[in-house]
């Protein structure tokens, strides 16, 4: 390892500011120090350089981190064989892994059983995860961390091909960021399977979020540094079988949402849903919400407004509508409410799929749902809004993944 | 002759004043060059052993960080002929070439003497934060960019005995407190809680530029004369919480701004905050601040927390702090519970 260097006694080693030749930094699990040392190579890692994790599994009593700009780190796999980052013993911070610089690739590793989040991500421009394994290993439990993978407050973030499982929370969450894409991944067993919260321009496609409690969910939330949320596309996935009870600790937001969501859009503008197939989501395959706790926040804007849903394959749904009073309302619809649930509040809600649409006819977010009127809904005949351009990534990171 | 006396100046000012005199030649030098030395001997700060650097001088605050129920020793070395400079905003403007120099250990370990000692060096590009912990002689300090933990047993003051393996940050958590805007920045000497523990007006007028600017405002936590309680309280978030909670800071994305500045009776000051990250570290609670119900405050459940999931600050605390969670539970218990106005 060229940092050995560094265990040289009274030695005044020279970090050059200026990028030297990239370097690999190869790390081995097991032996003494093996998670200082790993740690110590993310420190002594300079812009362009490679921290290589070796297979095998890491120990790990406290959590990493990655303030360097340009590194990648790269382990051996994401299975058992592979490069595991096991917190199963963490007594200190709050997530696994944070990574707080620039122009980053995660690659090929794996973050198990963190007591906080998976892999934080803060104010990390241009980040790309890809081919990464984050997972709580007894499956669905309230003591499971909160996100699986959380890049938060940042421009151009890519997700490819990860695997996120038992998040008690959210399994891929990307939150007050700004031109966002996650594709190809594996969402199964979290609370909500991927979310978009209070960001800005996303594509979400081609993904699998099955077994979550809801599938893919696109909030916009009050009172934080960036809201409004907008222009968020979610199409060409797979959304199935989010049957998972609801394991998330109460008071957070996903708490509320219902067992057998498929997609949930709360207080956003311009959202399209489509191509998608989404089967057995017990309450509704897609269910459109506005914001209805109190808040005091005037810049908020409660309500869903532009979104289209259009073009979707709809398995069954609404066979177990788990929201007060869903029970009743399926029995008078004859055992099950129409896929696509839509609270009543909201402007430019436009439905072109060919099945049924619920309306609670609720015709505010101050309204409470014991005034529900529902009924059957024709939301076909708007004008849907112009179609969003997609997200286009910055050619280098996109040359990452390939 | 100088150390002779830097020595004596050392053992007579102890823990309050730290020696005043130059560090040895060459010393500088490597203070402001891109050095990470292993040894800590390599900045001639502590020629005398670890209690008393060689230091421009001493300092505390009136309501510290709590860290473990550590002591800190906390001194600055600015070079010679250069002053520091009170900005409008209460942040000290140390010129390049300072160090700060604050150590840690606790009076029944170790016979008092450090565990550790951390240095924040102004260099030329910016400020750098170095981690050493003591050698088991005492003699030097090691390297730690990394982090360690660190076993050791001790008795906090209400006679409570704890064992923790103690945690030394890294060189990357050191920045996450010190974050400010994703550059590392002082965090304990501003001007609303600096206190030189021997008052001298000569180090006042030698080391800084505009001394009159130091007047201290924040409450001393733990003293009722000092201040109300929600004055204490509002000083200690803005202590322990606020280097994360500001929005340049670590903790920006939260919305929760515990600033001294910051409005305390507002929804970004945590009163009838819903949780937005916090995960288990909600405690199945609405809200940050429940007023006048600090059982159903998820920020009491996250002090009082030692669950790295859960427990709040997330770097730096391996020990509940009682007496500080108790003063807040106090705070938000008399809090009226329809208004949301704290009493002030």
């Amino acid at each position: 390892m060229r940092f050995h260097s560094l265990a040289l006694p009274l030695v005044a080693v020279m970090l050059a500011a200026a990028p030297a030749q990239a370097k690999t930094i190869e790390v081995a699990a097991g032996g003494a120090d093996a998670n200082e040392k790993l740690q110590e190579a993310l420190i002594v890692a300079q812009p362009g350089d490679v921290v290589e994790l070796g297979a095998g599994t890491w120990q790990l009593t406290d959590g990493l981190s990655l303030d360097v700009a340009g590194v990648t780190i790269r382990g051996a796999g994401t299975d058992a064989n592979g490069s595991i980052l096991d917190f199963t013993g963490q007594q200190g911070a709050g997530e696994g892994l944070l990574v707080t610089s620039d122009d980053v690739l995660l690659t090929n590793f794996a973050v198990i059983n963190s007591k906080g989040d998976g892999i934080k991500s803060k104010g990390a421009d241009r980040i790309v995860y890809h081919q990464l394994r984050v997972e709580w290993t007894a499956g669905p439990k309230e003591t499971n961390g909160a996100y699986g993978i959380y890049p938060v407050e940042s421009s151009d973030v890519l997700i490819d091909s990860v695997f996120v499982r038992g998040a008690s929370d959210a399994g891929i969450y990307v939150g007050q960021s700004k031109n966002i894409v996650v594709r190809d991944s594996i969402a199964t067993e979290n609370v909500a399977g991927i979310e978009i919260e209070n960001s800005f321009d996303a594509d979400v496609h081609d993904n699998v979020a099955s077994k979550n409690t809801g599938g893919i969910l696109v909030f916009d939330l009050p009172s934080l540094p960036m809201q409004g949320g907008h222009n968020v596309r979610v199409f060409d996935n797979i959304i199935s079988d989010n049957s998972t009870p609801n394991f998330a600790p109460k008071g957070n937001i996903v708490a509320s949402v219902p067992t057998g969501t498929g997609v949930l859009v709360m207080a956003n503008r311009h959202v399209e849903i489509f191509d998608n197939v989404m089967e057995k989501n017990g309450t509704a395959n897609v269910m459109i919400v506005g914001y209805r706790y109190a808040h005091k926040d005037a810049k908020y804007q409660p309500l869903p407004r532009q979104i289209v849903v259009r073009d979707n394959t709809h398995g069954t749904a609404g066979f177990a509508p788990a929201f007060e009073g869903g029970a009743a309302i399926a029995a008078a619809f004859g055992g099950s409410i129409p896929p696509v649930l839509w609270d009543g509040a909201g402007e430019e809600v436009v439905v072109l799929d060919k099945v049924g649409v619920l309306s609670l006819n609720l015709p505010d977010v101050a309204t409470p749902r014991s005034e529900a009127k529902p009924s059957p809904a024709d939301l076909s005949k708007g004008t849907p809004p112009m179609a969003l351009p997609g997200i286009t990534l910055p050619e280098a990171m996109e040359a990452k993944v390939k | 002759m100088k150390r002779i006396f830097a020595a004596l100046a050392a053992a007579l000012l102890c823990v309050g004043g730290g020696a005043t005199v130059p560090l040895p030649d060459g010393k500088q030098a490597i203070i402001d060059s891109d050095a990470i030395p292993q040894k800590l001997s390599a900045f001639g700060l502590f020629p005398f052993g670890p209690e008393a650097p060689l230091a421009s001088f001493g300092y505390t605050l009136r309501t510290p960080l709590f860290s473990d129920y550590t002591d800190k020793h906390r001194f600055v070395s600015i070079p010679d002929g250069k002053k520091a400079k009170v900005l409008a905003d209460g942040t000290i403007d140390f010129p390049v070439g300072t160090v700060l120099i604050k150590s840690f250990g606790w009076p029944d370990v170790n016979g008092g003497r450090p565990v550790e000692t951390r240095l924040l060096i102004h260099r030329a590009s910016g400020w750098v934060a170095l981690p050493y912990i003591w050698d088991a002689d005492g003699k030097d300090a090691t390297l730690a960019l990394g982090g360690r933990r660190v076993p050791v047993t001790f008795k906090s003051p209400d006679g409570e005995t704890h064992a923790i393996r103690y945690a030394v940050p890294n060189k990357n958590q050191c920045k996450e407190c010190h974050s400010l805007n994703g550059a590392i920045v002082p965090i304990g000497p501003k001007a609303r809680n600096f206190i030189f523990p021997i008052e001298t007006k000569r180090t006042r007028s030698v080391y800084f530029a505009n001394p009159e600017a130091l007047k201290p405002v924040i409450p001393q936590w733990d003293d009722p004369k000092s201040g109300s309680v929600a004055m204490r309280a509002r000083g200690y978030l803005d202590v322990n919480c606020a280097h994360c909670h500001n929005p340049a800071g670590s903790a920006s994305n939260s919305g929760l701004f515990l600033r001294w500045t910051d409005d305390p009776t507002g929804v970004n000051y945590g009163i009838g905050k819903r949780p937005t990250a916090a995960g288990r570290g909600s405690g199945g609670m609405d809200f940050a601040i429940s007023p006048g119900d600090a059982d159903h405050s998820y920020m009491i459940y996250r002090l009082e927390s030692t669950d790295p999931g859960i427990a709040m600050p997330e770097v730096g605390r391996s020990t509940v702090h009682r007496e500080g969670a108790a003063l807040l539970r106090q705070w938000i218990a008399q809090m009226p519970k329809d208004g949301q106005k704290p009493a002030s």
